[in-house]
């Protein structure tokens, strides 16, 4: 019979967390739910929209297509963790200053997935921008909202 | 909610985990998660236990073996876009890896899971079959080495016993001066395959003196296609050529039809990315 719950410990936005899982819990369903951070957003639950995008080790992933068990001494970046106190990080100050959103939903997931585009350096122009973030559903299509954003903030002096 | 429980082990060391598979308790391996956890969803895999692999150092990464290479079955498509090795020689294999799903998948997505899977419409078992590579195979009751051509059986069926685990591909050098490529016609949504094809050539003066075409997303399993690709060698693959190589290559293949493409379709399709990667392949020589 299976045991139940395992505990684990993983580095959430810079915090050590603790949490004991059901082996089933996706890591998006332990930050929603264990954790409370709900600005993670379950789009699919298919690994299509990218509505669930996080960092793992500084790496964009869809936090509804892996086990929270599975993170154990990992590094989870999510929205919640990007701005500095009050300080907006430079991508979400990019998003406002584009109007890069309509109805929101898809925006965390937007934003974690640009901050991965730049960090790997595909985010040169507008078309390799495109490609990079094509992981990332838009219901009320502000792609070229998005696109400018994006691109604002992998051009901007001092950017990420 | 995935429905059904199961437990979780996270193997400690590649002996470690040799031991729990050939525990016969219905224990599955768990690497990258992106084909299982939707399995699981759909409760179309039970199991009693997952064993994670992603600890297991001798399992992920890229080297140079035999003026090849040799791949860890639990690289992601991420490491192998980013490798130098592939980059260099293996054009088809970085043709493919970009195309499959997006950024996020290809960051957790492993190579021996996208193999142990073997999905029918799946991008990478059509280049490992034709770059004629060779999978090693181990568990508690010995090693064994099986040829690609061997090893898809089909619709998510392959050579690998329940206790074994696949631990790297190994792949051999292009022939000297030859070239490679791989096209597919995507299904929008996912990435998967309509059709797909795989090329090693090489060319003397124009002409192919060598070929080895594999394709996928056409029917329950990638296969090679070896009657087509000799059609190829001694001409200049000129329009003509190609058509014939195109039909040839599905010759006696039982075709899939579903709501993504009727058989019909996928025939046609089939053509089209054998010519288009014969070409690719031929203008990278
Ligand atoms: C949105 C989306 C889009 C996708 N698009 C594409 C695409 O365009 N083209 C494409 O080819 N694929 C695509 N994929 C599939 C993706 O490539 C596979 O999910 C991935 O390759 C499987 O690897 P994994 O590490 O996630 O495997 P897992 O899901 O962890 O495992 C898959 C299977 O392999 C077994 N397994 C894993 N590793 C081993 C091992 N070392 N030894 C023995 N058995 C093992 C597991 O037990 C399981 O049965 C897509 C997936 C998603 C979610
Ligand atoms: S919710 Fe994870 S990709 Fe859609
Ligand atoms: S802003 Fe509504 S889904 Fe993107």
């Amino acid at each position: 019979m299976p045991t139940g719950r395992i505990t684990i410990t993983l580095e959430v936005n810079g915090t050590p967390r603790v949490i004991a899982v059901d082996p089933r819990t996706t890591l998006l369903d332990a930050l929603r739910e264990c954790l409370g951070l709900t600005g993670t957003k379950k789009g699919c639950d298919h690994g299509e929209c990218g509505a669930c995008t996080v960092l793992l080790d500084g790496r964009r992933i869809n936090a509804c297509l892996t086990l929270a068990v599975m993170q154990e001494g990992h590094r989870v970046t999510t929205i919640e963790g990007l701005a500095s106190g009050a300080a907006l990080h430079p991508v979400q100050t990019a998003f406002l200053a584009q109007d890069a959103f309509q109805c929101g939903f898809c925006t965390p997931g937007q934003i974690l997935s640009a901050v991965g585009c730049i960090a790997e350096g595909r985010a040169t122009t507008r078309e390799t921008i495109r490609e990079g973030m094509s992981g990332n559903l838009c219901r009320c299509s502000a792609y070229p909202e998005i696109v400018e954003a994006v691109f604002l903030a992998a051009t901007q002096p001092g950017s990420p | 909610m995935i429905p059904v429980q199961f437990d979780y082990v996270r193997a400690t060391s590649l002996n470690d985990a040799l031991k729990t598979l050939a525990g016969g308790d219905g224990t599955k391996v768990i690497a990258g998660g992106h084909s299982l956890i939707p399995l699981l969803r759909f409760r179309l895999a039970q199991p009693a236990k997952l064993l994670d692999i992603a600890g297991i150092k001798e399992l992920s990464g890229i080297s140079e073996y035999k003026r090849g290479l040799r791949i860890g079955a639990a690289t992601t498509y991420r490491d192998i876009l980013d490798s130098a090795l592939v980059r260099d020689r293996y054009q088809v294999m970085m043709d493919a890896t970009s195309g499959i799903g997006d950024v996020q998948v290809r960051n957790r997505g492993t190579i021996g899971g996208g193999v142990a899977h073997a999905d029918p419409a799946a991008d990478m078992p059509g280049v490992l079959l034709a770059l004629g590579a060779s999978f090693n195979l181990r568990s508690k009751r010995g090693k064994r080495v099986v040829a690609a051509r061997d090893f898809f059986q089909g619709t998510f069926a392959t050579a690998l016993a329940e206790d074994e685990l696949l631990i790297d591909m190994v792949v051999p050098p292009l022939p000297r001066g030859g070239a490679s490529a791989y096209v597919s016609i995507e299904q929008a949504a996912s990435g998967y395959a309509l059709a797909g094809a795989a090329v090693v050539v090489k060319c003397s003066r124009k002409t192919v003196t060598e070929c080895s075409l594999a394709l996928t997303g056409l029917s329950d399993r990638a296969f090679l296609a070896e009657a087509a690709a000799k059609l190829l060698v001694g001409t200049k693959a000129d329009p003509d050529t190609l058509q014939r190589v195109g039909a040839a290559a599905v010759e006696g293949i039982e075709i899939t039809g579903d709501i993504h493409a009727p058989a019909e379709y996928r025939r046609h399709l089939a053509a089209v990315v054998v010519g288009r990667a014969i070409r690719a392949a031929i203008d990278r020589v």
